[in-house]
């Protein structure tokens, strides 16, 4: 019996260890070691422009340099002002719009608006010289400016409203002999700066990335493999890999974590079956921001106010602006946890002209949904705020924000939005009633980057949890851990006290039945030992 | 009393440890569920994977084994003497009264539990693994052309993996309490333990004839 015993308490154990021994740990993975090889040999440069001939001389005018660049790389600007970093806008199909252009050009955004009347300003971010207006001239290859992406010199500044000419205290001949592939600080000077300051716009571009550890970002942190943009934005032809939807729209020429990392980057196949509905960056980036604050809310309906008749700001104890008189109020937050919504890759935009059709008025549509089967669960930056509008028209308008002086009917100078608006329809070629009001909303911006550290990786319980996980707002969907039949299960579990109560409830009966037996059998026997020897 | 030997050792082994299995599936399980947290989803759900594919494992095995020997021939439903062994434990079994049917090694089940098992190796058990293993493999195409199962609603899977679950807790209770309505409350799952049955010298006659027949 106690051998039994002992061989079936054995048959548990041994059963309960063979589960965890066959239950695999995450082994070496070896595609990531090879990656982290190839990525650990640097470039380096063929060419040292600085023993240049055609660099050593002195430029006027940066239009001089760009000569020079064209002197050797005679066909450079053809690719260059093919891109949409010079023309401001791409072609292509949209869903519902059929082949459509949009791009700065048109597109309305949730921050400083839209370009239209403000070029002067925005094309502070716009890798040509001279752009005053909508009029342009995007043939001209003079005025393509190599500097702002090619300088490894650190100085190259682009001056602030002056149509995309670098600052008056360039040294050009410096730049001009340090020219070389661009740096994150070449990308970041413009795409860290989006809407009018470092983190603004994406929250997940920095110029904190520029020197970053590990935990910020895991590719481009200094600690760490220490890649610059142009490892993933690879540029053949300058075109340039990758893009966001905040102004593109199809889902085409995108740089994804999977053209490095495979579609099955992970040892355990679970996780590699989530990336069939599930993008990298959902797990991979738990938060946002992670160094300096973005803004989440941008208030134009505030702005305007006056002090003395004066504009002033307003700070938040991380010197942050609160409020600004020429901008709105604003609400900005650090480390933050993004959104998650359904992607397929396409998306349209509220173009110029366009009719309001939802309040919030959706300044970008990502689409997808969970029954599209091209469509992942990505994060997401949700922008909201409010911005002005023609009430008769029903559409958003683009204000003349910039301006050289008072009495130009700028906003940021005058800060009377009828004039201002009226302007800046005026130079977009649009009508404006005169009658405006202020209409909520919202902009979508996907997180790519700041990914972490595997070790940092959302866990499982963080969305396959009952209550208040990550994706408790994404429903409609089968989510197990989180989701239930909740019929099933209090009728289950019911069934199971109900179960429980009878089995004890029959129990107690035999028990009670049997003691009143066995003292009836008791009697008999007490009766019988009672007996009288004879 | 004389003791017979019911339970083989490959039975036996089979038993404990499908019972050990299941116990551990459904604890690991119903923390994917969400009904409480002990080993975190993350370890509840991969436990729960290892431990079904070693169910799984057990399972073919024992099929193996019930068709060898000729043992299934033991589940073949009966209605004889059903009825009364239904009155049994809803009356009888108060009143001291004896098992209508009597246990041998040739018929070691009554006519409730050969229904009640059958019903467990055709209904239960196969509906829990087959919605399980659709659970598992569930998959939907991607560039990778991995395969698709997504056209049948993961909900319903989960259904029908929770219905079964669900049953199979509520026969653990009830066959956990029978156990304890043998000779004795104990002799049964000693008899499971050591394979061996003690008998009254009369059934052991019957046994013994049943025998030689």
């Amino acid at each position: 019996m106690i051998r039994n015993l002992f061989l079936v308490t054995l048959v548990v154990i041994v059963t309960l260890i063979l589960v965890n021994v066959l239950h695999k740990e995450d082994q070496y993975n070896l595609k990531l070691e090879e990656l982290k090889h190839k990525y650990a040999l640097k470039d380096v440069p063929s060419v040292n422009h600085n023993k240049l001939p055609a660099l050593q001389k002195k430029f006027n005018t940066p239009q001089e340099v760009t000569e020079a660049c064209l002197s050797c790389h005679t066909e450079t600007h053809k690719e260059v002002m093919a891109s949409s970093h010079w023309n401001w806008e791409r072609t292509t199909y949209v869903e519902g719009r059929g082949v459509s252009s949009a791009g700065k050009k048109n597109v309305m955004n949730n921050f400083c608006l839209g370009t239209n009347s403000n070029q002067k300003s925005c094309a502070k971010c716009h890798i040509g010289y001279g752009m005053t207006s909508s009029h342009f001239d995007f043939n001209n290859a003079r005025n393509v400016d190599c500097m702002v992406c090619h300088d490894n010199s650190d100085e190259y500044l682009k001056g602030a409203s002056m149509a995309g000419y670098p600052d008056r205290t360039v040294n050009l001949e410096n730049v001009a002999l340090s020219v070389g592939s661009p740096r994150k600080s070449n990308c970041g000077s413009c795409h860290s700066f989006g809407g009018g300051g470092n983190n603004v716009k994406h929250g997940d571009l920095d110029v904190a990335l520029n020197s970053c550890n590990r935990e910020v970002d895991v590719h481009m942190g200094a600690n760490g493999m220490n890649l610059e943009c142009i490892a993933c934005h690879t540029a053949k032809n300058h075109n340039i890999l990758g893009k966001l939807y905040s102004v593109s729209s199809d889902n085409s020429n995108r740089s994804t974590c999977e053209q490095c990392h495979t579609a099955t980057p992970h040892l355990s196949e679970v996780l590699n079956r989530h990336g069939s509905r599930v993008s990298c960056q959902t797990c991979h980036i738990p938060l946002y921001a992670k160094v300096n604050s973005t803004k989440m809310s941008w208030k134009w309906s505030d702005a305007g106010k006056l002090r003395d008749g004066k504009p002033y700001e307003e700070e938040d104890s991380l010197g942050n602006h609160t409020y600004m008189s020429i901008k709105g109020s604003f609400v900005w937050k650090r480390n933050v946890k993004p959104d998650y919504i359904w992607f397929n890759g396409t998306a349209d935009h509220y173009i110029l002209g366009d009719t309001i059709q939802s309040i919030p008025v959706k300044m970008n549509t990502l689409n997808g949904s969970y029954h599209d089967h091209s469509s992942k669960i990505i994060p997401v930056k949700i922008h909201v705020g409010d911005q002005i509008y023609d009430k008769k028209y029903n559409r958003l308008v683009q204000p003349k924000l910039y301006g050289e002086a008072e009495g130009d009917s700028a906003f940021w100078k005058d800060f009377k939005w009828n004039e201002a608006v009226a302007a800046g329809m005026k130079e977009s070629g649009l009508a404006y009633s005169g009658q405006y009001g202020f209409v909520e909303t919202i902009m979508y911006w996907p997180v790519n980057h700041m990914v972490s550290p595997k070790e940092q990786a959302v866990g499982c319980a963080e969305c396959h949890t009952r209550q208040n996980g990550r994706l408790a707002k994404l429903t409609g969907f089968y989510l197990p851990g989180r989701d239930s039949n909740t019929t099933q299960d209090s009728i289950g579990y019911w069934m199971f006290i109900l179960t429980l109560l009878a089995v004890f409830g029959h129990a107690t009966v035999r028990v009670l039945s049997n003691i009143y037996r066995n003292k009836y059998e008791k009697q008999i026997i007490s009766y019988d030992e009672d007996k009288p020897e004879e | 009393m004389r003791k017979v030997y019911i339970y083989k050792g490959f039975e036996r082994f089979w038993h404990w440890s499908q019972a050990s299995l299941i116990i551990f599936l459904a604890l690991t399980g119903f923390e994917v569920h969400g009904a409480y947290t002990i080993f975190g989803f993350e370890k509840a759900a991969e436990f729960h994977r290892t431990a079904s594919w070693l169910l799984i494992g057990l399972i073919i095995l024992a099929i193996f084994w019930h068709i060898t020997t000729g043992e299934w021939r033991q589940y073949i439903p009966t209605t004889q003497k059903l009825k009364e062994q239904i009155f049994y434990y809803l009356s009888g079994i108060f009143k001291g009264g004896h098992h209508p049917t009597e246990k041998s090694e040739l018929s070691k089940l009554n006519p409730l539990q050969r229904i009640v098992y059958l019903g467990f190796k055709l209904v239960l058990v196969p509906l829990t693994i087959l919605s399980g293993i659709l659970y598992m493999l569930y998959k939907t195409f991607d560039q990778n052309n991995l395969i698709v199962i997504e056209d049948y609603p993961l909900a319903s899977i989960a259904f029908w993996h929770t219905m079964g679950a669900i049953l199979l807790m509520i026969f653990l209770v009830v066959h956990v309490y029978m156990t304890t309505t043998g000779k004795t409350p104990t002799s049964n799952i000693n008899a499971m333990i050591t394979g061996y049955e003690e008998f009254d010298d009369e059934e052991v006659e019957i046994h013994d004839k049943n025998k030689e027949k």
